[in-house]
């Protein structure tokens, strides 16, 4: 088959690989009619993520047809179409059963890995390095899924692959990051980051009760969407304008009552604090450009939430933890337990409270791969969301 | 901090090892007659008799140099006029390090000052000596004397040095990860599992079930009722392989099995516990390996001292897997051993 892999940093290759196969009698194989690539992705297409190998299959965003099952399969049969969310989870642990999908703790079989740099270790995730478990993703043209009768949702007939293919991963990540922030009627939500995650998370936010949404970032097209599609009530490009400053004074100087990173380990700043961040990230002196983190917490009220979803991978730098200790902040994160979401958001779709589809910037085929890496990296022609389709 | 009379006689009931930790201490806290075992007191004066000495000797000449320097000048064989200034401030160097080193309990950088000190002094000889007309005879007497005090000051804050710290000593009450004891492996390893503890207890009462998930051993054979045949793959074409005799089994608590006739002597523990808050069973896997002697044993040996600790981790979580799922979970990175990218292999490479 034809499959997107990783050949080191800023390349990618669609190359010719072996079919996959059952490995695990609860096993399935799924043709993939629809992919996409995650912001996440780029993360390993930089070469930010630790234990990527060359050839290694990438994508973690992908649904299709099944067209094979392991002997144990009692749920999902061949030919159902299904949506195949991002962590890999078995549904017997403890992790599983107490609804933390991305925490199972059987999925990941290079675990010792992830425990060396992590303390413990998360689930398995497709496409995303050896430390996460050394899984082949789903920018090809099939994949295998572990746990076939536990994560994969069946999808109706009537609904198009653009409008369920997010959920995924960002359409619940950017849920996730919503209900993290607790939020009640009245409240004010800042949203760090307008990428497909932080359109859902704003999104999501509305959909959740937020009165009053700020959204960051720095590209007009992304701004705009975010006031346009996600429902952003008023957006700071965070290179014209002061974001602490500027939030100060549209919260009335108390700050929003939670803020949303959306951003990730690959923040911008400009100025001198950017120049610093990108020059020890550079030396691997430290993991993470954490300053929209920065932000974020400074700029929430006192006694506020901070809602992290946006992806970090290991040791930082200049963490303001007094601003959130004496400030009695709340951080919440997490991989996004995907599993718990599915449901309930498909029928948020059916019902037509959202369509997740209006992310979808560019379509490709599976062949032009690196062309949407290399858009979507270089923020080319207001690219935010690129699908490969086989 | 308790009182050392106190913990000194409770510490012969401990092991070894604890007991080595806990010695090595020097100036430090010190029981009082008559209070109590609670209350302590620093002790004034721990330090050896050449480090006080030393501090004695650097007042002394300290105060001969600040005060007389003239004097000083002629013992050691150089122009008084001219170095009189210089001895003054030599003196007030030397008079600072003695007060330090007589009043500090544990005086160690007043002692490294003083070998500084030394360093100078000598430097100064080094360069009168150069100096024409000065007493060379009586300038060689003054360095090897000041050579000998550096020798004894080198001695002494080497020894201030490398002085263990103080221990804050040993509580009964808090864990302990064990220690290895003459050259044998002992591993150990923990994992919780979601099921109870009478299922986990009937699969590991099996040995014929290790092989499934301890990646070390290629196969177990029941041989008896509490006997069995192990046998493990050995990478460097030795094949080893032992006796196993159940020694201890308390149903749902713990199996212990011990090595009779073989190439190595294996002992090993699996503890059972129910995981308190209703999370299952918690399992306790320790090993240990201890080859026989000889070159065979030495190669066995370094093998298994190559058999790290995330190796039992991992074959735990194998048998997590098992016991929870089934089966062992692969990825299509660790389908088949050694380093592969992450993508299918083909039929022929999963065969192999």
């Amino acid at each position: 088959m034809r499959a997107t892999c990783w050949e080191g940093a800023k390349h990618v290759k669609v190359e010719d690989v072996p079919d996959p196969k059952i490995l695990n009698e609860g096993d399935a194989i799924v043709r993939i009619t629809s992919t996409a690539i995650c912001g996440s992705d780029l993360h390993l297409f930089n070469g930010f993520v630790p234990t990527m190998e060359h050839g290694d299959i990438l994508g973690h965003e992908f649904m299709g047809e099944v067209v094979e099952v392991g002997r144990k399969v009692k749920k999902v049969k061949v030919g159902d179409r299904v949506v195949v969310p991002f962590p890999i989870a078995c549904g017997a642990c403890w992790s599983c059963q107490h609804d933390m999908w991305s925490l199972c703790e059987n999925s990941n079989p290079n675990a010792w890995i992830a425990e060396k740099m992590m303390g413990h270790s998360p689930a398995g995730v497709f496409g995303y390095s050896h430390m996460m478990g050394g899984f082949a993703g789903g920018q090809a043209e099939y994949a295998r899924v572990p746990f076939a009768d536990v994560g994969p949702l069946k999808i109706p007939e009537d609904l198009a692959d653009d409008k369920v293919l997010f959920l995924s991963d960002i359409f619940p990540t950017g849920y996730m990051g919503a209900e993290m922030c607790n939020i009640k009627r009245g409240d004010t939500i800042a949203v760090w980051g307008c990428g497909p995650v932080g359109q859902f998370a704003i999104a999501s936010a509305r959909l959740l009760g937020a009165e009053y949404i700020i959204a960051i970032d720095r590209f007009p097209y992304r701004l705009q969407m975010a006031r346009e599609r996600a429902a952003a009530d008023v957006t700071i490009n965070y290179e014209e304008t002061n974001v602490l400053e500027a939030i100060k004074e549209l919260t009335g100087g108390r700050g929003p009552d939670a803020c949303i990173d959306a951003v990730g380990l690959e923040a911008h700043t400009p100025g001198l604090h950017g120049l610093y961040d990108k020059a020890k990230q550079s030396m691997r002196w430290e993991s993470d450009r954490i300053s929209a983190l920065r932000q974020a917490i400074l700029s929430c009220r006192n006694g506020g939430t901070v809602s992290v979803i946006g992806v970090y991978a290991g040791y930082d730098d200049k963490f303001p933890l007094g601003s959130v200790m004496n400030r009695s902040l709340t951080i919440k994160t997490g991989q996004c337990h995907v599993h718990r979401y599915m449901k309930p958001l498909l029928e948020h779709i059916q019902n037509g409270d959202i369509d997740p589809s209006f992310v979808i910037t560019h379509k490709m085929s599976l062949e032009d791969a690196p062309v949407g890496y290399d858009i979507f990296n270089q923020k080319e022609d207001d690219c935010l969301k690129v699908v490969l389709q086989a | 901090m308790g009182t050392q009379s106190y913990r000194e006689v409770e510490s012969r009931e401990l092991p070894r090892s604890v007991r080595l930790r806990r010695t090595g201490r020097t100036a430090g806290n010190a029981a009082v007659r008559g209070a109590p075992k609670h209350y302590s007191e620093t002790r004034e004066t721990e330090k050896d008799p050449v480090t006080q000495a030393l501090g004695w000797f650097s007042i002394a000449l300290g105060a001969a140099e600040l005060f007389t320097p003239g004097a000083v000048a002629r013992v050691v064989g150089v122009d008084e006029d001219e170095n009189r200034g210089l001895l003054r401030v030599y003196g007030v160097r030397e008079l600072l390090a003695g007060a330090a080193i007589i009043s500090r309990p544990k005086p160690t950088y007043w002692m490294w000052n003083r070998v500084l000190g030394d360093c100078i002094d000598l430097a100064s000889l080094y360069r009168a000596m150069r100096t024409p007309g000065n007493n060379r005879v009586k300038l060689a007497v003054a360095t090897v004397a000041v050579l000998g005090v550096t020798a004894l000051d080198i001695a002494c804050s080497v020894g201030l040095t490398s002085e263990a710290k103080p221990s804050t000593g040993h509580d009964e009450g808090s864990f302990m990860l064990p220690e290895t004891v003459d050259g044998t492996q002992l591993l150990s390893a923990v994992i919780t599992v979601n099921k109870p503890v009478d299922k986990v207890y009937a699969f590991w009462k099996d040995p014929a079930n290790y092989p499934r998930f301890m990646s070390s051993l290629e196969s177990v054979q029941i041989t008896g009722d509490r006997t069995s045949h192990w046998k493990v793959k050995s990478p460097i074409g030795l094949s080893v392989e032992w006796d196993a005799e159940v020694v201890n089994d308390v149903p749902n608590e713990l199996i212990a099995w011990e090595s009779g006739d073989g190439d190595v002597t294996n002992t090993g523990t699996v503890r059972f516990k129910e995981a308190a808050g209703n999370r299952g069973t918690e399992i306790e896997l320790a090993m240990q390996f201890k080859p026989k002697a000889g070159a065979v044993g030495a190669k066995i040996a370094s093998l298994f001292s190559a058999v790290p600790r995330t190796q039992l981790s991992n074959d735990l979580r194998r048998f997590k897997q098992l016991i929870e799922i089934g089966e062992v979970v692969k990825s299509d990175a660790t389908a088949i051993p050694g380093m592969h990218p992450a993508r299918p292999l083909k039929y022929s490479e999963l065969e192999a």
